[in-house]
């Protein structure tokens, strides 16, 4: 198994050794030790490896990930799995601010809390956090799934679009053109699915609410003015 | 961009280790400012005693006699410690408004960086690594200290345009952001009688703090006030005396993260400028709430 101690070795060689992997092979395990919060570790991938990072991260851990499975043995620095288009990325601790931003597909896990922007412009993918979200979260999010086991931090999908929104706590308060929605068998089905696949088993679908968009503000009314 | 740490110890024994620690965590942090950089340390309170933090364009010329004609100024018992563009003169207490008015007439160049019983504060332009070697800040003990490295954006680049701020006795402030209302908010201050010596945004903010705090407030209440009267994007770091507080504006764009242990709490604009800290894989690690004012008093 590869391991990249980034304590002596330099970012770049590990992040070129993941860029070289065959994108249809099946790769050995990867290893990262003493990330000490660099920034950019483990971007790029497009390989189905698994990579463990054992410790803190900076900025951007896996963004642009396609494939892999990433996972933090740690806290993540802002930007996680930022524009990911598949895999899953798992979080053990908390994220900062703008987790999964602009993510297109794949699966994001967090264990701990999200801070701020949470699946801001989210476009496809399905984030999962085990603790609460900050504010401004699934800001202007277009499609896929954000789930929420803890609470959300004020305007909570701001100028929403077609992402669906699933919280089990409290919402300090809902941005404008986000609405409380019908649970209907679909989402419950849903949800099923996104819990089993975040490996979360003592949590039921039927104690979320869902969370959507009005869909006021999609074209510009001068009525809605006031809350551009 | 720029980057802020603190650090505010709570275990006595390391007192001896603060600059080489605020040192490791200030130059982590370079390639968020690699314009300026400055630190303010909080060292062991002298009986009666205030120094004042002097820098010159022109050390030599300025600081050579400057004891000697202080003294002739009715400045008895100044004493001045030269560390490189920077000087420490410690003066009694009751002499420190003499001791400046003194300074403007036989040293024009001179510029005070601060004041206070504790604090000493060295900003200077540069790679914060020269600057913190410069100062020889390493080797400094005290009980807590602030550091910022600068990526200016509403000011130029010069040695007073550096952080901290200094706006009264023993008082610091580090910003990382940009505020909007401050050419207002320096106007109201200067007619309060504050005084401002640049036109830096983050200045404003420190003398704010000064103001509220001169009306009674504690650190923690000017800080909360801050948040209703300072407008634009902020994270600030701020030391008094035996105080240090953390807070962000409400939309927390700007970076922070915090560490606790029984030795310490410990500020930086990210994760990486605590990694050295002793410690650190068991401390408490959390990212400070947005409009929510953190504060600790030895």
């Amino acid at each position: 198994m590869p391991v990249f101690d980034l304590a002596t070795t330099e970012l770049r060689a590990l992040n070129q050794a993941l860029h070289a992997l065959d994108k249809s092979g099946v790769p050995e395990d990867f290893e990262i030790t003493n990330p000490r919060g660099a920034h950019a570790v483990a971007v790029g991938i497009d390989a189905p490896v698994n990579v463990t990072i054992n410790g803190s991260v900076g900025y951007y851990c896996a963004g642009m990930n396609e494939q892999a499975t990433v996972t933090v043995n740690g806290n993540a620095g802002p930007g996680v799995a930022e524009n990911m288009m598949s895999g899953k990325v798992v979080i053990k601790g908390d994220a900062s601010q703008y987790a999964g931003a602009t993510a297109h597909g794949g699966l994001l896990v967090i264990e701990g809390n999200a801070s701020s922007r949470c699946g801001i412009s989210m476009k496809g993918v399905d984030i999962v956090v085990k603790g609460n979200i900050g504010h401004m979260s699934a800001f202007m999010a277009q499609s896929g799934n954000l789930v929420v086991l803890g609470d959300a931090g004020d305007a909570l999908g701001d100028s929403l679009y077609e992402a669906r929104l699933f919280v089990r706590g409290t919402v300090k308060s809902l941005g404008a053109d986000c609405e409380k929605k019908e649970m209907r068998a679909e989402h419950i089905d849903l949800l099923t699915k996104l819990l089993a696949d975040a490996g979360i088993t003592d949590v039921k679908p039927e104690e979320f609410t869902r969370y959507g968009s009005a869909r006021t503000l999609y074209n510009f009314s001068v009525d809605n003015f006031d809350a551009y | 961009m720029c980057g802020i740490v603190g650090l505010f110890l709570k275990d006595k024994s390391l007192e001896p280790q603060l600059g080489a620690l605020l040192s490791e965590m200030l130059v982590t942090m370079t390639d968020r400012g690699p314009d300026s950089a400055g630190i303010a340390i909080y060292g062991a309170d002298q009986n009666d005693l205030v120094k004042l933090t002097i820098q010159s364009p022109e050390p030599e010329t300025d600081f050579a006699g400057l004891t000697e004609d202080l003294r002739k100024a009715g400045i008895k018992n100044a004493s001045i410690l030269p560390k490189n563009t920077h000087a420490v003169i410690t003066v009694s207490s009751d002499q420190i408004d003499a001791t400046r008015s003194a300074l403007e007439d036989l040293r024009p160049n001179v510029r005070v960086m601060g004041t206070g019983t504790a604090m000493e504060i060295y900003k200077e332009v540069g790679l914060p690594k020269d600057v913190l070697e410069r100062f020889k800040i390493s080797d400094m003990s005290g009980t807590h200290g602030i550091g910022h490295t600068r990526m200016a954006t509403e000011s130029a680049v010069t040695t007073l345009g550096a952080h901290p701020f200094s706006t009264g006795s023993d008082q610091c402030l580090v910003h990382n952001g940009s505020l909007s209302n401050h050419n207002n908010l320096r106007r109201e201050l200067t007619r309060e009688g504050i005084r401002l010596e640049t036109q830096n945004d983050s200045e404003v903010a420190a003398a704010y703090l000064t103001g509220e705090m001169a009306k009674g407030k504690n650190l923690g209440e000017a800080l909360t006030s801050a948040l209703d009267d300072l407008d634009g994007f902020f994270t600030f770091v701020v030391g008094t005396k035996s105080g240090f507080g953390v807070v962000r504006d409400p939309i927390a764009c700007k970076p922070a993260v915090m560490a606790e242990t029984d030795a310490y709490v410990a500020f930086g604009s990210e994760y990486r400028a605590l990694v050295n800290l002793p410690g650190i894989e068991d401390a408490k690690v959390w990212e400070p709430e947005p409009a929510t004012v953190y504060f600790w008093e030895h």
